[in-house]
């Protein structure tokens, strides 16, 4: 049959292969599970259960905002939050469906549905920023000199200048098919109008590389400008009013959540701790703040 | 450079697991199919050649429904862990390694089966020895089993939440970079996975030839 030496070797290649594998897998396991519990100092005792799942807009993931208040959160209480940024219609869903315990999210009219249909409670404000119309800086549809962000869209509309949508029933999305509405505009099924279905950060990519309109939040924009070939065009329209939420589901509708860890989220971001966090946010980096920090205040007091 | 190391052994660890799962259920059934001879056998295999070319996204999406909260297995707490990552690609490996082990072994000389009968073999000394002489075919499925879900980025995404610290594999931190127009950090990451893998295979392939007696 076969040599000796070369069973031996064989096997002793396949015994490396698998000791490999195995210090490799185990390296990883044990890399995986210690690191977000072994250096988290509370000042809290340990919470009865530590995961927390929250739902959450792309705009606070793309803007950097949830990489520094998640840890902040997790340190000052123990909590392990799994951040889904999925998008605020995606978020409501996921809501609606027990899937998520807590959600931050920016569309108020859809929010209210949820509210209205009682799969939220807690809703709070959290803070707000504004939307902004960012285009080439040619401009060819020459909305550089629009007062408001209906002026523009009409503009856009009239030159047939290319525009991505975000196309997934978020927050933006959602500001950005009113202001059509008010234009008296029904873009889908055109042209020049493009639906990217993905988050901010890819969208205002997708704007940038094909030279085209777009509708972004401040927080966003501004972390991301470095590396875009856009320019905001329109600004300071009081419509273009972007409010953030947090809600936490309903454990009455869905026993499962995790409404303690909740709770604790929502006192948090609108804690003097928390909105502190959000009101400074993007002021060393950037020069000025991306969010004002809102908490307590009635939505329409918020400016 | 943390974060990185912490990555690259998540894809890895995660990656390997579920391989060498896939490779204990996909090795014994592609045996089995090979050998056994029953009425329906073409269809079987049909079957496994089809999920083979499973659409990921498609097998992700029914594991997803099942891990939710608002699914059936939900009570486990899966979604969002590595644990969940690792189903989805046990799900995608699987076919793929059955069904390469499966065309392994066929192909050897039935006679052979035989031999190995005659000279006393007991049934598993047969597929052992069998084993060995398709060592070529089944190494093969096992880097091409381990490639379907090295570089599979919608089960990691969809499952796993790409969660910072806990689920981010390489394949979806390359996406958020991406997103966030961090093109030098993704190129980074790309080349790292790259490595990764040709190290794997090296490794493999290494092993697959050198036991060869010619």
């Amino acid at each position: 049959m076969s040599s000796p030496v070369i069973t031996r070797r064989f096997r002793a290649t396949r015994w490396a292969v698998v000791s490999l594998a195995s210090a490799l897998a185990l390296a990883a396991c044990s890399g995986a599970t210690s690191s977000p519990t072994a250096d988290t100092i509370t000042s809290a005792p340990a919470p009865a259960t530590p995961a927390l799942i929250l739902a959450t807009t792309t705009s606070t993931q793309d803007s950097g905002l949830l990489d520094e208040l998640v840890p902040a959160f997790e340190k000052a209480t123990g909590y392990q939050v799994k951040t889904v940024a999925v998008g605020t219609g995606q978020a409501l869903t996921m809501g609606q469906q027990g899937n998520a315990d807590v959600l931050l999210v920016h569309a108020p009219a859809k929010e209210t549905t949820l509210m209205e249909g009682g799969y939220g409670v807690d809703r709070r404000v959290v803070a707000h920023n504004y939307f902004l119309v960012v285009g080439p800086t040619a401009d060819p549809a020459g909305i550089g000199t629009a007062k408001t962000a209906t002026e523009a869209f009409t503009k856009i509309a009239a030159a047939k200048a290319t525009f991505v949508s975000r196309g997934d029933g978020s927050g933006t999305e959602t500001k950005e098919l009113a202001i059509w509405e008010k234009a008296g505009v029904t873009p889908k099924g055109q042209a020049w109008y493009l639906q990217s279905g993905q988050g901010m950060g890819a969208t205002l990519q997708i704007a940038s590389q094909k030279q085209a309109y777009t509708l972004a939040d401040n927080a966003t924009l501004t972390a991301n400008a470095s590396k875009l070939k856009l320019t905001s065009l329109v600004k300071g329209d009081p419509f273009l009013l972007n409010i953030y939420h947090v809600i936490s589901v309903n454990p009455a509708k869905w026993p499962k959540v995790n409404s303690v860890g909740a709770k604790a989220f929502t006192d948090f971001v609108t804690s003097s701790a928390g909105q502190e966090l959000i009101a400074g946010f993007g002021k060393a980096k950037y020069g000025q703040p991306l969010f004002v920090a809102d908490a307590g205040k009635n939505e329409a007091d918020v400016k | 450079m943390d974060e990185l190391v912490q990555i690259t052994l998540l894809s890895l660890g995660v990656s390997g697991i579920a391989t060498a799962i896939s490779l204990l259920i996909g090795l014994p059934l592609g045996t089995v199919l090979a050998l056994s001879v029953f009425r329906s056998r073409g269809l079987v295999l049909s079957v496994v050649n089809t999920g083979m070319a499973l659409p990921p996204v498609v097998a992700v999406l029914a594991i997803a429904l099942m891990l939710w909260r608002s699914g059936p297995l939900g009570d486990l707490n899966l979604i969002y862990t590595p644990t969940a990552i690792v189903i989805a690609e046990v799900v995608i490996a699987t076919p793929v390694i059955l069904g390469l082990a499966a065309a392994g072994i066929g192909q050897l000389d039935s006679r052979l089966q035989l031999q190995l009968r005659g000279l006393g073999a007991s049934r598993l000394q047969t597929v052992w020895w069998l084993w060995r002489e398709a060592r070529l075919s089944l190494v093969a499925a096992l880097m091409a089993g381990f490639g379907s879900v090295i570089s599979e980025v919608g089960a990691a995404m969809m499952v796993g939440g790409n969660i910072s610290g806990q689920t981010r594999v390489l394949t979806t931190a390359i996406v958020l970079d991406v997103g966030r127009g961090e093109f030098g950090a993704a190129i980074e990451l790309g080349g790292i996975l790259l490595a990764l893998a040709f190290l794997v295979n090296g490794i493999l392939t290494w092993a697959q030839q050198s036991g060869q007696r010619r």
